[in-house]
């Protein structure tokens, strides 16, 4: 009984050594993804290439040009363009955002008048639209507070960012990539090396042998399911030590989460290869199934809640959706068990029905 | 066990899928030590009938044993006593020689030493000393239909179903492989082989002809053709397949 298994798992192992396709999924691919979202994929925003007309020419409003230029986030690329040039500007994006300080800026300020500044911006990326904005405002609004602080009684906000104080879009991209990484990589690993033994009939001749069901599957899914959780520590010690992802939270906890969402992969995986003799409709049918939903709808990148109400149905029966907040709360916050217990059951409950189903499927596949 | 109990026996057997009849009401039975050839235009059911014999498939009706176990009951118990090798060649074309006799011994539930031994039989016998440690994609396609046939006897089965072992070998090959055959037969091993060649069914002692799922003919060689009077059994498949008068 143990013999044959061992036999199957060791068997399993040395295809795992010599596919170059199984090396390719399991190293390159994880890797690749980690510098692609670790690097290039960033959320912050910096250097933005802004212009500014003065039409003020006075200290007063040169204090505004000086506070901007010495902001990190705004990088000055047009000063006084004509007024003929702006929309040029904006075309060849020159500018992404232009400032104008009225002719009657230093007067009013004297007078204490209310003064208005007009702030244009290229909305054709809303969201950096909105930053900019923000990040104007809060500029203005500092300039106003240094005019103003002996007359007027301002409150202020005092933020004190929780977690990730740096914001760092690397601190929310990685924890987040191992779940794409993980369910992509055991699915497919597993629907492959399934479908692989049939496409080569070698399926037929373990079918023959008096080897149980039961074998074939633990005997396969053991040696991916080993390989996808190295991955997954693989992925977690790159992003601790190349990108300083701070790891708040218990390692062991996250080990065992990852042990249950890897299974949860291998499961799909199974469920794929009893439906395909194909490893090209595999492969695509992996991707399409594990990939999309998880990239998209799992709150990997969008937040669930400003989907539509039919994406948030959809986005509650992604394994990947409980595992982001299992392994952000983990890395992140520190959270333990007591606060995760619910996206667990949930996780194990998904994962369960998953693997019985594909077993059943699998055994039935069998018996054809 | 009694020593005539390994044999096939099959009374009425039938397998439908939905409306369509694969196999249609076919009985026969096979002695210990015969080669059986099992002869048939593709479609007629011949890989159908294997597939209940194997254990891989369960039959509409009928009864069947194999090595005297019941194909419904007991097809772990068939499993074990049957060696099978498919049209597909069936070895791991990323394993060595060697890794393949091993895997195949493991599965069969061999021990160590068992393995150890059968390999170095094996290796003797194929003369595959040199290659042991090669990449099994790197052998001939003759050589691997030999090595795959010695593999499906690791564990000793009384009972050999090659479905359509030599497709796509060529002849030299193909004569290498019936002496292995005759081997086997010689020691006291139930052959049971469908083919496509139709000078390999010269080489049973008895051939039957499926057509549309039903078993038409069932004697030896010589019988049939005397029978069709026709020189070889070439003539006689096609009289039959025709269905042309006797």
């Amino acid at each position: 009984m143990n013999r044959i298994l061992l036999s199957i798992m060791r068997k399993e192992f040395i295809h795992i050594i010599r596919d170059p396709q199984t090396l390719v999924i399991a190293i390159l691919m994880p890797v690749m993804m980690l510098f692609l979202y670790g690097y290039a994929i960033n959320l912050e925003m910096k250097q933005i290439d802004v212009g500014i007309a003065d039409l003020s020419a006075t200290p007063q409003s040169r204090q505004i040009v000086e506070r901007l230029a010495s902001n990190d986030f705004f990088n000055i690329t047009i000063i006084n363009p004509d007024y003929k040039d702006y929309e040029k500007l904006f075309k060849y994006r020159k500018m992404r955002s232009l400032l104008i300080i009225p002719v009657d800026y230093a007067k009013k300020i004297e007078l204490n008048n209310k003064v208005q500044l007009q702030l244009l911006i290229d909305a054709s990326d809303p969201n950096a639209a909105n930053y900019i904005n923000n990040y104007f405002s809060a500029v203005i609004f500092e300039e106003t507070i240094g005019i103003n602080h002996r007359k007027i009684n301002l409150y202020s906000v005092e933020p004190r960012i929780l977690y990730n104080p740096d914001m760092r879009s690397a601190n929310f991209f990685i924890p987040g990539l191992i779940a794409v990484i993980l369910i992509l990589v055991s699915a497919l690993l597993t629907s492959i090396a399934v479908v692989r033994e049939k496409e080569n009939g070698t399926m037929e001749q373990l079918m023959v042998s008096p080897v149980h069901p039961y074998q074939i599957i633990i005997g396969k899914v053991l040696p991916y399911t080993l390989l996808g959780y190295i991955n997954g520590v693989m992925i977690l010690a790159m992003g601790s030590l190349i990108f300083d992802v701070p790891i708040v939270g218990s390692l062991l906890l996250i080990n065992f989460m990852m042990l249950i969402y890897v299974l949860c992969g291998m499961s799909f995986g199974l469920l794929i290869s009893t439906i395909t003799d194909s490893q090209q409709i595999a492969l695509m049918a992996t991707l399409m199934i594990t990939m999309l939903p998880t990239v998209l709808l799992s709150g990997f990148i969008f937040p669930i809640k400003s989907m539509p109400d039919l994406f948030q149905y959809i986005s509650y029966v992604i394994p990947a959706t409980y595992f982001l907040e299992i392994i952000r709360g983990i890395i992140l916050k520190g959270n333990g068990i007591s606060e995760l217990y619910q996206q667990t059951l949930i996780l194990s409950g998904i994962t369960i029905f998953l693997l019985s189903l594909s077993i059943k499927k699998f055994k039935t596949n069998l018996q054809l | 066990m009694s020593e005539n109990s390994y044999t096939v026996e099959v009374h009425n057997l039938t397998k439908k899928f939905g409306s369509f009849i694969a196999v249609d009401n076919i009985s026969f039975s096979v002695q210990k030590g015969e080669i059986f050839g099992f002869l048939g235009a593709n479609g007629a059911g011949k890989t159908t009938a294997i597939r209940m014999l194997c254990g891989l498939l369960l039959p509409t009706s009928g009864e069947a044993t194999v090595a005297g176990f019941d194909v419904y009951k007991k097809s772990e118990k068939i499993k074990s006593n049957i060696g099978y090798m498919s049209q597909k060649f069936s070895l791991y074309e990323d394993l060595t020689v060697r890794e393949n006799i091993q895997f195949y011994g493991g599965i069969y539930g061999l021990t160590r030493k068992e393995i150890a031994q059968k390999t170095d039989d094996l290796l003797h016998y194929l003369n595959l000393w040199e290659q042991a440690d090669q990449l099994t994609s790197a052998l001939p396609l003759g050589w691997k239909q030999r090595m795959a046939l010695s593999v499906a006897l690791l564990h000793d089965p009384q009972i050999i179903f090659l479905d359509e072992p030599t497709s796509g070998v060529d002849p030299i090959s193909r004569r290498n492989f019936w002496k292995l055959i005759y081997q086997l037969s010689g020691e006291g091993k139930t052959v049971f082989v469908t083919t496509h060649y139709m000078d390999e069914a010269e080489y049973c002692d008895r051939v039957s002809i499926m057509q549309e799922g039903k078993i038409v003919e069932l004697d030896t060689p010589k019988g049939l053709k005397s029978h069709y009077k026709a020189k070889n059994m070439q003539q006689v498949f096609l009289n039959v397949v025709n269905g042309e008068s006797k």
